[in-house]
C-alpha cells in the first residue's frame, strides 16, 4: 500500500517537473518568436501611422487608431520605388533564367556524359566553390567598367549568372537517375539533348525549383554588386533604392514613408516563402549560405 | 569518341566561359593588382611591382579599425548565435504543439532584405530629437539612461551591429540544428532512459556528439560569414562606415574600390587578399579542431 502511494507521489512530482520544464521551453521559444516578429510588426505599424502622428509621439504607441495609406502613396510617388521594383524584377527573372540555361547542361554533362578530363574539370569546379566573392568582385568591377557596361542590366546580370554550388547540387541529383533510363532512351534513338529536356529535367524538377527559389532570394537581396555597378537611379535595385531613400529620399526624416517602402520591398519574398515554405527550408538546409 | 568529347564540352561551354571570365581570371588578376604599385585607374598605368600596397593597407588606420571591428563582431556573434540557436533548437525538438509555427516564424529573417529590415532596427535603436526610440524607452523603464545606439558611443553601436547580425544569421543555424537533432536515432534516447540517465547527461553524452558535425559546420560557416559582414553595417549606419567608425574589412575593400574614397583597386585587392588569408587560416584551425572533437 505504501509502495503504491510512493509511486503515485513520484509520478506526480515527475509530471509537475515536466510541466515546469515545458513552460520554460515555451517561454523561451515564445520570447525568440517575439524578437523575430517584433521588427516586422513595428515596420507595418509605423508605415500606417501618419507623418504628423509619428513625430508627435515621444513615447511611440504600440497601435494606431487612424491607419493611413498615404505613406504607401508617397513611397511610390515621392521616390521611384516602382522603378526600383521593376528593375529588381527584371534583374531577378533574367539572372535566374539565364543561370538555369547555363547550369543545367553543365550539370547534365558532369552527371551523364563521358569525356576526357571530366574528373579533373569537376575537381576544378568544386575548388572554385571556396573562392569568396570579395576576391573576384574587384576585377569584375574593372572588367565591367572597361566594357562600358556600368548602369546597364547586362553589367548587373553577367557576373551573377553562374554558381558552382548549384551546378554541384543539380549534378548530384541528376546522377541519382538510374542508368537504365538513359540506355532505354538511347535504344529508342533519343538524343542526349532531348533526354535532358524530356527525362532529366522533369524527374529533377524539385531540385530545379529549389535552386530557382534560392537564386531568386539571392537576387532580390543582392546589394554589393548592384551598388558598385550602378550610380544611375534608373538602374537601382530595391536594396540600393532603400539605401538611397535612407540617405536622400523623403527628406530623411519621414520615417513612416520609409517604412512603407520597406514593407513593399519585404512583402514579395515573404509571400514567396509562405507559399513554398517546405521547399525553401529544405533547399536552404541543403545549400543555404547566409550566416 | 572525339565526337562525344566535343559534345560534352559544348554542354559545359557556357558555364566554363562565365566561370572563366568572372571567376578564374579575376582570381588571378586580383593577385596581380595587389602587387602593382601606384596603379592609376584613370590611365590604367602603374610604376612597378612590389609589396607597397600591402604595407599601405596594413598601416591605414581605417583598415586597422575595420579589422578590429570585424574581429570583435566575429568573437561575439559566432559563439552567441550558435549557442542561442542550439538552445532554441533543443527547445523546438522537445515540443510538439506549435512547432511548425515556431519554425516558420524563426525562418522569416532569412527571406527578408538585410538592408530593408536594417532600417527598422535603426529606427528602434535610434535616438532623435523628437523621440528616444523604443529601445531607449525600455532602457528607461528598467532604470537605465538613454544611449544613442546609432550615432553614439562605440560599444553601443557595436551592440546594435552584433544584435542585428545575430538576428540575421539565426534562421540558418536553427534550421540546420533542428534537422540535425531530428536525425538522432530515438533508440539512443530510449536506451539512456532505461538506464535512468539524467537529462543533462543525455544531452552531453548523446545529443551533442551526435550533432557535432552540424555544429562544427555552423561554426565554420559562421566564422566565414561573420568575417564578411558588411551589408548589416551599411543598413544600420549608412554608406559612410568610416565616418561612423563601424567599417568592416569587406566594407574597407569596397570603399577603396568605389565611392567617395574609391578608385584604388590595388589597395582593395591587397585588403581582400589579407581578408582571404585570415579567413583561410581560421577555417584551417577550425577544421583541425573539429577533426579532434567531431564524432562522425
Amino acid at each position: 500500500m505504501t509502495n503504491q502511494k510512493d509511486f503515485e507521489k513520484i509520478e506526480r512530482a515527475a509530471a509537475r517537473r515536466k510541466t515546469v520544464i515545458n513552460a520554460v521551453i515555451y517561454i523561451l521559444l515564445g520570447f525568440w518568436a517575439l524578437m523575430v516578429l517584433f521588427p516586422f510588426y513595428w515596420m507595418v505599424l509605423t508605415s500606417v501611422k501618419s507623418y504628423a502622428s509619428y513625430n508627435s509621439e515621444y513615447i511611440p504607441k504600440f497601435f494606431t487608431l487612424s491607419p493611413t495609406m498615404q505613406n504607401y502613396v508617397d513611397a511610390f510617388t515621392a521616390v521611384p520605388l516602382g522603378q526600383y521594383f521593376l528593375n529588381t524584377l527584371v534583374f531577378t527573372v533574367a539572372t535566374t533564367a539565364i543561370m538555369l540555361i547555363v547550369i543545367i547542361p553543365a550539370a547534365f554533362a558532369f552527371a551523364r556524359l563521358q569525356f576526357r578530363g571530366k574528373n579533373v574539370l569537376f575537381t576544378l569546379f568544386l575548388s572554385l566553390m571556396m573562392i569568396p566573392n570579395e576576391l573576384v568582385v574587384i576585377t569584375n568591377f574593372v572588367t565591367i567598367t572597361n566594357l562600358d557596361l556600368r548602369n546597364s542590366f547586362t553589367g548587373l546580370i553577367l557576373p551573377s549568372i553562374t554558381s558552382v554550388f548549384y551546378i554541384y547540387l543539380l549534378k548530384e541529383n541528376f546522377a541519382q537517375i538510374p542508368d537504365e533510363l538513359y540506355y532505354a532512351a538511347k535504344v529508342d534513338g533519343t538524343s542526349d539533348f532531348k533526354y535532358m529536356l524530356k527525362v532529366m529535367i522533369p524527374i529533377c524538377r524539385p531540385t530545379i525549383i529549389t535552386v530557382t527559389i534560392l537564386k531568386v532570394i539571392e537576387c532580390w537581396n543582392s546589394y554589393v554588386w548592384p551598388r558598385l555597378i550602378t550610380d544611375n537611379e534608373a538602374y537601382y535595385l530595391v536594396s540600393n533604392g532603400i539605401q538611397e531613400i535612407r540617405e536622400n529620399g523623403f527628406g530623411r526624416e519621414n520615417i513612416p514613408a520609409m517604412m512603407a517602402a520597406v514593407v513593399v520591398i519585404s512583402v514579395p519574398l515573404i509571400v514567396l516563402f509562405l507559399i513554398f515554405r517546405k521547399k525553401i527550408m529544405e533547399g536552404v538546409a541543403r545549400g543555404g549560405t547566409k550566416g | 569518341m572525339d565526337n562525344r568529347n566535343s559534345k560534352a564540352w559544348l554542354y559545359l561551354l557556357p558555364a566554363i566561359l562565365f566561370l572563366g571570365v568572372f571567376m578564374v581570371y579575376p582570381l588571378v588578376d586580383v593577385f596581380i593588382y595587389s602587387f602593382e604599385e601606384g596603379y592609376n585607374s584613370a590611365s590604367q598605368t602603374f610604376f612597378g611591382y612590389g609589396i607597397y600596397n600591402y604595407s599601405y593597407v596594413l598601416h591605414d588606420p581605417y583598415f586597422l579599425q575595420a579589422v578590429k571591428n570585424t574581429l570583435i563582431l566575429v568573437a561575439i556573434t559566432v559563439p552567441l548565435s550558435t549557442g542561442i540557436a542550439l538552445l532554441i533548437s533543443v527547445g523546438l525538438s522537445s515540443i510538439k504543439k506549435l512547432r511548425e509555427l515556431f519554425q516558420t516564424v524563426y525562418f522569416l529573417p532569412y527571406v527578408t532584405n538585410t538592408l530593408a529590415v536594417g532600417l527598422v532596427f535603426m529606427i528602434l535603436f535610434k535616438k532623435t530629437a523628437y523621440s528616444d526610440g523604443l529601445v531607449n524607452l525600455l532602457l528607461n523603464l528598467f532604470g537605465g539612461s538613454s544611449v544613442d545606439f546609432i550615432d553614439g558611443p562605440y560599444w553601443a553601436k557595436m551592440f546594435v551591429l552584433c544584435f542585428y547580425t545575430i538576428w540575421v544569421v539565426m534562421p540558418f543555424k536553427i534550421l540546420i540544428l533542428t534537422s540535425a537533432l531530428a536525425s538522432v536515432k530515438q533508440d539512443y534516447y530510449n536506451a539512456a532512459k532505461v538506464d535512468g540517465t539524467s537529462r543533462l547527461r543525455i544531452f552531453t553524452r548523446i545529443t551533442l556528439p551526435m550533432i557535432s558535425p552540424s555544429l562544427f559546420y555552423l561554426v565554420i560557416t559562421g566564422f566565414i560569414g561573420a568575417f564578411k559582414a558588411y551589408s548589416d553595417a551599411v543598413a544600420l549606419f549608412g554608406v559612410n562606415l568610416n565616418a561612423a567608425g563601424m567599417n568592416t574589412i569587406v566594407g574597407y575593400v569596397y570603399d577603396m574600390l568605389y565611392g567617395d574614397s574609391g578608385g584604388f583597386p590595388s589597395y582593395a585587392s591587397a585588403a581582400a587578399i589579407i581578408l582571404f588569408a585570415i579567413v583561410l587560416t581560421i577555417t584551417c584551425i577550425n577544421l583541425l579542431i573539429s577533426k579532434k572533437h567531431v564524432h562522425y
